[in-house]
């Protein structure tokens, strides 16, 4: 299992993220060990398994639709990088 | 040397107006202020509000009421949303995040009185196992200040190690309290996964992450379980079971509790100061009237590959949501793109960019398959080889940690060294079952802990095992010296 420097960007970019030179080396060897040591899930037979996504058996939990107070625009906007008037600024999207 | 008191201790004092909140309050705020500079365990002192509530909570005692937390000094753990004070996860991302609102287990502390005087350090995103991977600064361990603390709640554990707080709450993802309370000799439970809300608990990786309590001793332990547990309407993975008074299942004896000990634990790179120490436990339980009997979880060494896939995937996602757009750090770049990915670039740590590069990795297409389901199929088994023990066993005993603390900046450099230093905290979480900490010995003056594992819901009975030995043993009364 061996990490490409494109495969590194690849992933980089799906998460973007974005990295240094040094970034990319260090973790293209160091992703590359890591799932090295991971191919041992690979030896286990899990024919007929099926996969676990919660560990304690609970049902899709429902509850009322009700109607409840929301926290105020002024407190949310308050950690805002960016505002104007009642909006979070943003970068243009489609340029 | 100040005061140093649990919490029962101090609620008696409290109750019976030997000392007022205020003054307990007041003691361990100075405590903080001649500690603070050697362990470094604080990202936030919330001194001027903790004396506000602390006066509340002797009116509170005043008028007769209140329960065994009130005007109790606390620190939360800085990945705990808390009203109005900053809550940074340890991460440049969040330096300067205040949260609107107050997570579920601080509006249960806060309705029963109990002072907040800090917000604790950790790694950040509380990603992983020394706390050097805080963004802010290294925590130092008070049994010796050139180790870590254990992490990721290191800055909890410490805390209460070194008399900062009476009693401290963590989060637990893979043993980030468990780890940490081994590492400084206090108590530190993981309950089970949906016993404590994880409402306004920064999300790391949501099927495994609990919120549970560091303390210096059992009782406290099952004190807090009382006022923190229990299902929540805001969390749809918290579980309707009602929640007993857990004080009552803490008992003197161990007569007719079968204990298992499974051998995948005690090998591999073990240190042998920890299986001494674990010898001698396993004879002491025998004495309290336990029978113990070696066993087989055959999974156990493939439970390491199962979290380090499951837990940054589902990291990878959670923290998709720091963009630079409605909080934290922002890197104002010349387009959209150049922002976002600039802002994460700079604002997370390496451990986290390691950890969502490669949680991104098992979930990018191609790879879903081969890695995460099939380690989501491997967590299966663990999970099922744990059901079939607890047919057998009451509890599981194991050590916390394979070694005792190791020196700052020892692992640094080797991501795969690091993460095996929570190997046998870690398949608890895989498995969503609960396991306590407790103190267990000392080699050369460092700590070791011994862990129980339960059953789903089985906090009492780890907790009864835990705290017969603890009362049968001294190892939780001796106190770092700094």
């Amino acid at each position: 299992m061996k990490l490409s420097r494109e495969e590194v960007l690849h992933i980089a970019r799906l998460a973007r993220v974005a990295l240094t030179e040094e970034e990319i080396t260090r973790f293209s060897e160091q992703l590359s060990n890591l799932l090295e040591n991971f191919e041992v899930l690979q030896q286990v037979d899990t024919t007929d398994v099926p996969p676990t996504a919660q560990s304690v058996a609970l049902q899709s939990i429902m509850r009322e639709d009700e109607v409840s107070a929301s926290l105020p625009p002024e407190d949310i906007l308050a950690n805002a990088p960016q505002r104007e008037k009642d909006c979070f600024k943003v970068r243009a999207v489609l340029e | 040397m100040s005061m140093q008191v649990t919490i029962h201790e101090a609620s008696a004092l409290l109750r019976e107006k030997k000392i007022s909140s205020v003054e307990l309050t007041r003691e361990y705020l100075g405590r903080i202020e001649q500690v603070e500079p050697k362990v470094k365990a604080m990202v936030t002192v919330t001194g001027e509000s903790a004396l506000e509530r602390a006066q509340k909570a002797d009116e509170t005692i005043a008028a007769g009421n209140g329960s065994p937390l009130t005007g109790i000094p606390i620190a939360i753990k800085d990945v705990i949303c808390t009203r109005g004070v900053r809550t940074t996860c340890s991460a440049k991302m969040l330096e300067n995040f205040v949260p609107p609102y107050d997570a579920a287990v601080m509006e249960k502390l806060n309705a029963c009185g109990a002072v907040m005087v800090g917000k604790t350090n950790m790694d950040e995103f509380a990603m992983g196992s020394s706390t050097e991977n805080s963004a802010l600064f290294v925590t130092h361990n008070p049994w010796d200040l050139d180790r870590v603390p254990g992490g990721s709640s290191g800055g909890s554990a410490v805390a209460v190690a070194a008399g900062e707080a009476v009693c401290a709450l963590g989060s637990d993802t893979g043993g980030s309290i468990r780890q940490p309370a081994g590492f400084c000799s206090v108590v530190g439970l993981k309950p089970t996964y949906g016993r404590v809300s994880r409402y306004g608990l920064v999300a790391f990786a949501s099927s495994l992450d609990q919120i549970g309590p560091l303390t210096q001793d059992v009782t406290d332990c099952a004190l807090m379980m009382n006022t923190i547990a229990g299902d929540d309407k805001r969390d749809s993975t918290s579980v309707p079971e009602p929640v007993p008074d857990y004080t009552k299942c803490l008992k003197a004896d161990l007569k007719g509790m079968r204990l298992g000990v499974p051998k995948e634990y005690y090998v591999e790179g073990m240190q042998p100061e920890v299986a001494a120490a674990m010898k001698a436990a396993h004879k002491k339980l025998e004495e309290l009237g336990a029978e113990l009997e070696e066993m087989s979880l055959p999974h156990t060494p493939y439970a390491l590959a199962v979290y380090y896939i499951i837990a940054p995937s589902e990291a990878s996602a959670n923290l998709a949501r720091y963009d630079g757009v409605k909080y934290g750090y922002s890197y104002p770049g010349d387009s959209m793109w150049e922002s976002m990915e600039k802002t994460r670039g700079n604002g997370f740590g390496p451990e986290v960019k390691r950890r969502i590069m490669l949680g991104t990795y098992a979930l990018s297409a191609g790879y879903y398959d081969a890695w995460y389901v099939k380690a989501q199929r491997v967590r299966t088994l663990i999970r099922r080889e744990f059901d079939a023990a607890f047919e057998k066993y009451d509890a599981l005993i194991t050590p916390t940690s394979p070694t005792v603390p190791f020196k700052i900046g020892e692992k640094t450099d080797d991501p795969l060294a690091m993460y095996l230093s929570d190997v046998c905290t870690l398949p608890i979480n895989i498995a969503g079952v609960p396991g306590i900490s407790v103190p267990a010995g000392f080699a050369d003056g460092l700590p070791i802990g011994m862990q129980v594992i339960g059953k789903h819901f089985g906090e009492e009975t780890i907790m009864r095992v835990a705290h017969a030995y603890e009362q049968a043993t001294e190892w939780h009364k001796r106190r770092a010296e700094i």
